[in-house]
């Protein structure tokens, strides 16, 4: 098994946390992973990405081009990267801020109402872990006993109290998962 | 005891190889996309469990020379900077080969020249292994292509150093400076004692017994015989470093007809092509130096016998070519695809031009 996942957003809707609590459980469940973000002069407002690879094999390239799973949360990232899921791939996306749908008949995709969802539940930092539900409903290549330990390592002890909101987050976005085209 | 692993960056894998393998000091100066290991080495705060020391100096001139003043005593220090802070260092790194002295330095490599951008390359290959300072000097250059190298060759780095009186290069790029990957790190070891350095490292600046005249750690020699003398004892011991210093690792050559030749996160990328050129049925495999000086010369020359044509593969205008062509005679055509000024190569375009070879 090799998944190989590109999350791309705005800076601070939690992309990168997104991507670094996937690595850590991954890498707690015994998987090879590789988490490599873009670094550029973003800030909060700008574009932000991470490629996530999680595998039973020694990882290659850690920088790619082409995905798995893409995991899209505003209109230039779609722009971006709606082409460079692989066909038979999956997109996943926040229809929030979305224009552009995505158009590809080639893969899988379907909608997480991640804002929206974490705004009525009246925390909108969940966002990107009702996203990660989504995706994990449809490639459960996490067990939640090591989704758990992967926030305990990737979130500061101080906020660990926020974990089970967190795990009743990625419990959420399993079941607001809308299919738009399943191959 | 049970192996420890961690998630960590390149970067932080650096810092806490150097905690961990009893390194004296670190003297630095922040610099995208490497400034994590200076945070990493002060968050740790090192200095009341191993007496490590870590300095923020003024300047990457500053850094070069508190690692050069440091070295003389025989301590394990080392700095780390990117691409423009490196090539403030260059007098520094001149004068620590000119006197002989062990350090270590890392060059998490940026998009050049000039100031350039933050974003990874490795256009400093040149500057690393063909001088950058003045002299006939040589620094021994490894280059991680893992964020477990990046652990491992911070002991590797000073081992050599010490073990050939001479500053060695970790010469990594922005990818594997800021990708997050799987470590095993090792357990921690001991500062060397004062003793332990003057028994060992007789050439040391320890204090002087009586039972030997002082020590004198220099690189000014005024008498153009006795600076003869000097390089002639450094080019002698490059001869031995290339002899017995030479690492190189290969994926799927055994049959190849075409070879790849990619270091550090180049390589990375090239291990996927290797594996969309298998998929595709392209007899393609990899070489990937370790030390890119000493340059792994003899297996390239020997698999050059075997593959019809070889293309080398680097985030710059084409450096490590010229290396690869006088290894190989240039008995087989030798070709060049890379992305400069901070673009990555994807692994796609690289099996593109892999299809017309």
């Amino acid at each position: 098994m090799t998944e190989e996942i590109i999350i791309a957003g705005f800076g601070g809707q939690g992309v990168l946390s997104m991507g670094k609590i996937l690595a850590y459980s991954g890498a707690m469940q015994n998987k090879e992973v590789s988490w490599m973000p873009s670094y550029g002069p973003e800030m909060r407002g700008g574009t932000s990405n991470v490629t996530v690879i999680i595998s039973d094999e020694r990882i290659n390239s850690p920088t790619l081009n082409q995905f798995d799973t893409a995991i899209i949360l505003n209109q230039q990232s779609m722009d971006k990267f709606e082409n460079s899921v692989k066909p038979g791939g999956l997109l996943i996306y926040d229809p929030n801020g979305i224009s552009a749908h995505p158009t590809r008949k080639d893969i899988s995709i379907y909608q997480v109402a991640g804002t929206d969802k974490a705004l009525e539940i009246g925390n909108a930092r969940l966002s990107n872990m009702i996203m990660l539900g989504g995706f994990l409903k449809i490639k459960p290549i996490i067990n939640p006993e090591f989704l758990r330990k992967g926030l305990e390592k990737s979130l500061p002890e101080r906020h660990h109290k926020l974990i089970p909101d967190n795990e009743k987050a990625v419990e959420v976005g399993k079941e607001i998962l809308v299919p738009i085209h399943v191959l | 005891m049970a192996k420890e692993i961690k998630l960590m960056k390149g970067n932080e894998a650096i810092a806490e190889g150097a905690i961990r393998c009893g390194c004296d000091g670190y003297f630095g100066y922040p610099i995208t996309p490497q400034s994590e290991i200076l945070e990493y080495l002060t968050a740790e705060n090192p200095y009341p469990k191993t007496g490590m020391v870590v300095l923020q100096a003024e300047s990457e001139t500053a850094s070069i020379n508190m690692v050069y003043g440091g070295a003389a005593l025989g301590k394990r220090v080392m700095t780390t900077s990117s691409s423009p802070g490196i090539s403030l260092m260059q007098e520094g790194l001149s004068y620590i080969a000119g006197a002989e002295l062990p350090a270590l330095v890392v060059n998490v490599v940026r998009g050049g020249p000039g100031l350039g951008t933050i974003q990874p390359s490795q256009a400093d290959y040149f500057q690393t292994v063909k001088g950058g300072g003045h002299g006939d000097y040589r620094l021994i250059t490894l280059a991680p292509a893992s964020v477990q190298e990046m652990y491992d060759f911070v002991e590797l780095g000073f081992d050599l150093a010490f073990k050939y009186r001479n500053p060695v290069m970790l010469l990594s790029d922005g990818v594997i400076g800021q990708v997050m990957e799987k470590v095993e790190v090792g357990e921690y070891k001991p500062r060397w004692t004062n003793e332990y350095i003057a028994k060992t490292y007789p050439w040391a600046l320890v204090g002087k017994p009586e039972s030997r005249g002082h020590n004198i750690i220099t690189s000014l020699q005024l008498d153009p015989v006795v600076q003869e003398k000097v390089n002639h004892k450094l080019q002698a011991k490059y001869k031995v470093c290339e002899e017995n210093e030479v690492r190189y690792e290969t994926f799927q050559t055994e049959d190849a007809e075409i070879l790849l030749v990619a270091y550090g996160s180049s390589a990375r990328i090239c291990q996927k092509v290797v594996q969309l050129g298998r998929e595709a049925g392209i007899k393609v495999g990899l070489l990937r130096p370790i030390t890119l000086w000493p340059f792994p010369k003899k297996p390239l020359l020997e698999l050059s016998k075997q593959v019809k044509s070889i293309l080398t593969v680097e985030m710059s205008a084409g450096q490590m070519i010229e290396d690869v062509k006088l290894a190989v005679e240039c008995k087989v055509p030798v070709q060049h695809y890379g992305r400069f000024g901070g673009m990555i190569p994807t692994p796609t375009e690289i099996f593109e031009v892999l299809k017309t070879l």
